[in-house]
């Protein structure tokens, strides 16, 4: 026994050596891989930075856009964003008000009430692949529904009701998982106490998923303030001289300020471009942190 | 409100009658004739397809601790939760046979589950307090009970019966999940005990605490069994025969193989199969 034993434990030491080449091979994989998302992303900002440098001013962010690039100079008559960054934050805040009711409604319903069957696996599968449905599909959706045959014409309304469509199963999906992530523990522990269902709900439940489902719904709206395709079909304007001014108003988004100045011929407009896209980056990274704040801050664990 | 000064007088210790009643009949180990307060006939319980409990009889006395105890799986814990039809929750669970409270079947259809759960009490086998305050986690059940009038006093009478005032008594405020193991469970007791039910049922309320922290909640259980009618389930046979004044031993399959007084159950089984389990030839 003991002859067996004694130094085995030096025998086969390449072996082992040759394995942990292995592991770190796989690490620099991975920090590679890591490094391209990252990478991207800070060339990206860096040249959008760069060429947008002087063109990002108080006039650009309240005139209303121009055709010509001396308005858009400093001495100029004033020219922006404004009309689109309006209608943007509008849009999103529509969407947002929307979205909420219908989502967290939708996902507390799916997650706490519907008995399970086929029918709410066949509902819930169905959401889930809703959710990889092109933007463009929503728009033509929009675009029926909505705008033709509700009569809402190509307004904000339209926009925000197509645009809800369009991250809706995100939301109930993140919504159901927050959800899910309440420990039954809590809700064993409410009903001990003689609580119904609905106070459940209410005092256990949503209190302790609600970070959550703040996330993923402010994640998702995010996505929507960037979306171009389903508000082009719904029928935005490129270029709007005034901002709306109500649910049924004509509206500009963004994105479609944005994409219109890229197409146009003076090499200025990219500057302008890229300005109009460092104000909607702005605003996405200042929702993205809200979310962060929220989940940090309203965890009842911390 | 004269229960509740009942309650107080005793809890102080100016009721010498019933302490020492209860006290003799505790060491004497003898049989009272009394009314039970909860009563099973031929309760079986189904998990889907499954079988957890074999058509259980066992009455339940007023006041007293009774333990539920036997190996894992034998069914002591669905006997629990069928009592304040904590099953319900669970979907696939189907019972069958009856469950008086009080001469009242709880499975009868007007009886309404909600209402029976604050008549019955329930404390779980890991501490569960609500990321609340520590008030606000006592003051629940009174909030969804409705009883929420003098909410101060009725907080503080549950966590000085939970014997946890002294500790958290300056600082009311702050969060449940920051006590230790055996605060959250004395904290969840208290919260238990805070709507004044007639019973509580513990589910393995020690199991996942240190030594000291068991013997403070084995000390508190007897001591509720002056208010309450207590029902708990452990798998610590020590336990059972330090705190319980009546014992059920469940078996495998979710047979009662023995029903009976704790002293008898400990000295003098009748039941071979529950003398190997006390005995500790398997379990």
């Amino acid at each position: 026994m003991s002859t067996e034993t004694d130094g085995s434990f030096v025998d086969g030491l390449e072996d082992i050596e040759r394995k942990r080449l292995y592991g770190r091979l796989f690490v620099a994989v991975c920090f590679a891989s890591t490094l391209v998302g990252v990478v991207a992303l800070v060339a990206l900002l860096a040249d959008v930075l760069y060429e947008s440098w002087g063109w990002v001013s108080w006039e650009f962010l309240t005139y209303p856009p121009s055709q010509a690039v001396e308005n858009f100079l400093p001495g100029g008559r004033g020219a922006g964003i404004y009309p689109a960054l309006v209608g943007s934050i509008f849009l999103i805040a529509l969407t947002a008000v929307f979205t909420v009711f219908l989502g967290v409604g939708a996902a507390i319903y799916l997650e706490e009430y519907a008995a399970e069957s086929r029918l709410k696996s066949f509902v819930e599968a169905n959401i889930a692949n809703l959710a990889g449905v092109p933007s463009i599909v929503y728009g033509l959706l929009g675009l029926a529904i909505f705008v033709r045959w509700f009569q809402l014409g190509a307004s904000l309304i339209a926009g925000a009701l197509t645009l809800t469509l369009l991250i809706l199963p995100i939301v109930i999906v993140s919504s159901q998982e927050a959800l899910r992530a309440v420990p039954d523990s809590q809700r064993q522990a409410a009903y001990g106490v003689g609580a119904t269902k609905w106070q459940v709900i209410r005092d256990v439940v949503l209190p302790r998923a609600l970070p959550g489902i703040m996330t993923g719904t402010i994640l998702s709206l995010s996505r929507a303030i960037g979306e171009t395709a389903p508000i082009l079909m719904v029928g935005a304007s490129t270029s709007l001289f005034v901002a709306p001014d109500g649910l049924t108003s004509p509206f500009s988004a963004m994105p479609m300020t944005i994409f219109e100045w890229a197409t146009l011929p003076e090499a200025e407009f990219q500057h302008i471009a890229a300005a109009g896209i460092v104000v909607l980056l702005t605003i996405l990274l200042l929702m993205n942190a809200t979310a962060i704040l929220i989940r940090n801050r309203y965890d009842p664990r911390s | 409100m004269e229960t509740d000064r009942a309650r107080l007088a005793s809890r102080g210790g100016e009721d010498p009658d019933r302490r020492t009643a209860s006290d003799r009949d505790r060491r004497s180990g003898t049989p009272r004739a009394e009314e039970p307060v909860i009563e099973s006939r031929d309760l079986s319980v189904f998990y889907g397809e499954e079988q957890a409990l074999q058509g259980i009889d066992m009455s339940i006395p007023e006041r007293r601790v009774t333990a539920l105890i036997g190996p894992s799986g034998c069914g002591k814990s669905t006997f629990l939760r069928s009592i304040n039809r904590m099953n319900d929750l669970i979907d696939v669970a189907r019972v069958e046979g009856e469950l008086y409270f009080h001469g009242k079947n709880v499975y009868d259809d007007d009886v309404d589950p909600v209402a029976l759960r604050r008549k019955i009490g329930m404390v779980f086998q890991k501490p569960n307090p609500f990321p609340k305050s520590i008030f606000d986690n006592v003051a629940y059940g009174l909030r969804v009970q409705g009883k929420d009038d003098d909410v101060e006093r009725k907080v503080r009478t549950a966590l000085e019966r939970a014997a946890l005032l002294d500790e958290v008594e300056d600082r009311l405020d702050e969060s449940g999940l920051d006590l230790s193991g055996g605060q959250q469970q004395r904290l969840c007791i208290a919260r238990a005990i805070a709507p004044d039910p007639e019973v509580i049922l513990m589910d393995e309320p020690a199991s996942a605490l240190d030594p000291v922290a068991t013997s403070q909640i084995e000390d508190l259980v007897e001591e509720l069994a002056r208010e309450y009618t207590v029902v708990i389930v452990t798998h610590n046979m020590q336990q059972a025969a330090r705190i319980s004044d009546k014992t059920a031993v469940f078996l495998t399959g979710g047979y009662l193989a023995e029903f009976d007084d704790t002293s008898k159950i400990f000295e003098n089984p009748q039941n071979q199969r529950v003398e190997d389990y006390i005995t500790g030839k398997f379990g």
